[in-house]
């Protein structure tokens, strides 16, 4: 981490301050005329915040420094989170979160890249780690030591080309890329286990030949702490398995399938920003 | 001499990577390049595997880092198990990625349908933004992969497999601009890939034994399609025949149709594969011939169509008709 990151960091407050911070966004978002997908960007906000906020070496005064870090978001329907985090972290103005979901917004319900910050489009799923495949490659042709970053979602580790590109990753010995699995538990009709089930997931991921971690997905402190060591052993791709909650900090819909995708009527969104309030008190 | 135009790539491409460090050769375990060729190029060449929506968004993600990738793979694996990497990681970002597609129409001959590709010029036309060509022998594969590294953004290129004719010498060919290989008022004979292409110069030959002069395009840019000189060529015509190894639907038959009902009406008659899948074993000499995308069917095709086609308002080719 950069002196001017830990500087911006400091203006910003503790990184559970910031994910507050990006929560209430992504509530807010999800009261919008479209809704959102509210569950699974709950799920990975303190790994966004963890990114953005301490590991990731990038600057959004320059948002196209061929040296940077680079970060994807493979479970692209966690879009609503990346804004809110992207906006946060000064790639653009906070206020225009409000556009979300709404006419002549350029912020789509999947990343696109018009939105400043945003590396590629993703949404359908499984596209992302070939592409941090890429950037990793093109980084150690020229002999740059950026990392490349990918955040799957645990449903999203059903696409078989996710396989294919960890295969690739381990045999090309990418170990400036580092992979983040939001392990929420559950996709839209149900839980991720029942429908097609990954666990051992670590063990998956090892016997891909990649440097495996676990983690509580709700910590950025921690998870920070993690990323900003990988890689973790030489040679290998990192993968941190971060175990998270679908909807977390709403307790009306954690942990529920429910919570998918959600379009918060006004009451609704009282209560979901209640209940944030009520969640960051009990710390 | 005849030539592949899938080694015409490779041994085009090979001199570029040590002149160009940003360019890339991925590689789909195809064995176009060998341990030799790969060992020449070192670290510009990777082998990816068997697996190709991995290949395409590899590419994407490095040519989004500058670099410009060169894959290789079977057009039939390309165009239809990656489509989705195609169009999102690679079109949607306008990225200079070269798609190098081998076995190309009927060139995967006795390997089957599974390995045959008749629908690829219509699906990669489809995607905006992606420039398409099928270069008709190894000089114009040669040309174009050199034409490649001018183009901002990603490129399809319809290769085949074993050695093809060369086309007679005709204007240089270059991405983007249909060669006119000979010029008659009477018909519009425009194709695409080696087999057509000849097939189209030998017909042209015999219907101007029957006093029918025709033009005869090579059209080997897709998209963007060249309709200024379709559309000149056409003018005149009483007719336009297209011939392509390609499903009749959507390829060269539909650009063509699609641009000419719009711009200059007249009467086009598509020739192609028929809506079937390919149910024998062949070569690709074997297959042209079998679902007659030959010469004589385009002279059969001109003749029965011009008995029919003076239309009012244009001054017909009825005496040229016996």
């Amino acid at each position: 981490m950069s002196g001017n990151q830990l500087l911006e960091r400091d203006a910003l407050g503790t990184l559970d301050a910031v994910a507050a911070r990006i929560r209430r966004h992504v509530v807010d978002m999800c009261a919008g005329p479209e809704g959102g997908h509210l569950g699974g960007g709950l799920s990975c906000t303190d790994v966004l915040t963890a990114l953005y906020f301490s590991v990731l070496d990038v600057d959004p005064r320059r948002p196209d420094d061929p040296h940077r870090d680079r970060f994807l978001l493979s479970k692209g329907h966690a879009a609503l989170a990346l804004y809110a985090t992207l906006a946060e972290r000064g790639f653009f103005p906070v206020e225009e979160l409000a556009g979300f979901g709404r006419p002549g917004s350029r912020l789509m319900g999947h990343p696109v890249r018009a939105v400043p910050g945003v590396e590629l489009p993703t949404g359908s799923l499984g596209h992302g780690l070939a592409l941090g495949c890429g950037f990793a490659l093109a980084a150690r042709h020229a002999g740059s030591p950026a990392r490349s970053f990918v955040l799957l979602g645990d449903g999203e580790l059903q696409e078989g080309s996710v396989w294919e590109a960890a295969i690739a990753a381990a045999t090309l010995r990418l170990d400036r890329l580092v992979a983040v699995v939001d392990c929420n538990g559950l996709q839209l009709t149900g839980a991720t286990e029942g429908i097609a089930p990954m666990e051992p997931l670590a063990e998956r991921w090892r016997s891909f030949g990649w440097s495996v971690r676990e983690a509580d997905g709700h910590d950025p402190a921690l998870l920070a702490e993690h990323l900003a060591a990988a890689p973790w052993e030489p040679g290998k791709p990192s993968v941190l398995i971060a175990r998270t909650v679908k909807g977390h900090g709403l307790p009306f819909l954690a942990g529920r399938p429910a919570s998918h995708y959600v379009t918060l009527s006004p009451r609704n969104h009282s209560r979901a920003l209640n209940a944030l309030r009520a969640t960051e008190a009990g710390g | 001499m005849s030539r592949a135009t899938r080694e015409a790539y490779r041994d085009a491409l090979l001199p570029l990577l040590a002149r160009h460090p940003e360019l890339m050769c991925l590689d789909s375990d195809t064995g176009l390049f060998t341990a030799d060729h790969a060992a020449a190029a070192g670290e510009q060449y990777l082998n990816l595997g068997i697996a190709e929506q991995n290949l395409m968004g590899v590419a994407a993600g490095m040519a989004a880092c500058g670099r410009v990738p060169f894959v290789n793979t079977m057009a039939a694996f390309a165009t239809s198990r990656a489509l989705e990497a195609i169009k999102i990681d690679i079109a949607y970002n306008r990225l200079p990625v070269r798609i190098m597609a081998t076995h190309g129409g009927l060139a995967a001959g006795h390997l089957g349908p599974t390995h045959q590709a008749l629908e690829d010029l219509a699906v990669m036309r489809a995607l905006p933004g992606m420039t398409v060509v099928v270069p008709a022998d190894a000089a114009a594969t040669e040309a174009f992969v050199a034409q490649s590294l001018d183009l901002p953004g990603p490129l399809y290129v319809r290769l085949g497999r074993k050695a093809t004719p060369p086309l007679p010498a005709g204007p240089p060919p270059v991405i983007g601009q249909a060669q006119t290989l000979r010029q008659g008022g009477d018909v519009v004979l425009a194709s695409c890939g080696p087999y057509p292409v000849l097939a189209c110069l030998a017909a042209a030959d015999v219907l101007a034994g029957h006093g029918i002069e025709a033009t005869v395009l090579n059209m080997h840019t897709l998209r963007p399609l060249d309709t200024e000189t379709l559309t000149a060529a056409a003018r005149p015509a009483d007719l336009v025949v297209t011939l392509e190894e390609h499903w009749r639907g959507g390829g060269l038959g539909g650009a063509v149709a699609e641009t000419l009902a719009e711009r200059e009406p007249v009467r086009v008659v598509r020739l192609g594969v028929p809506d079937t899948f390919v149910d024998q074993v062949g070569s690709q000499e074997h297959l042209v011939a079998h679902y007659d995308l030959t010469a004589e069917r385009v002279v059969r095709t001109v003749r029965t169509a011009l008995d029919t086609a003076a239309r009012p308002g244009r001054s017909g080719r009825k005496e040229h008709i016996s």
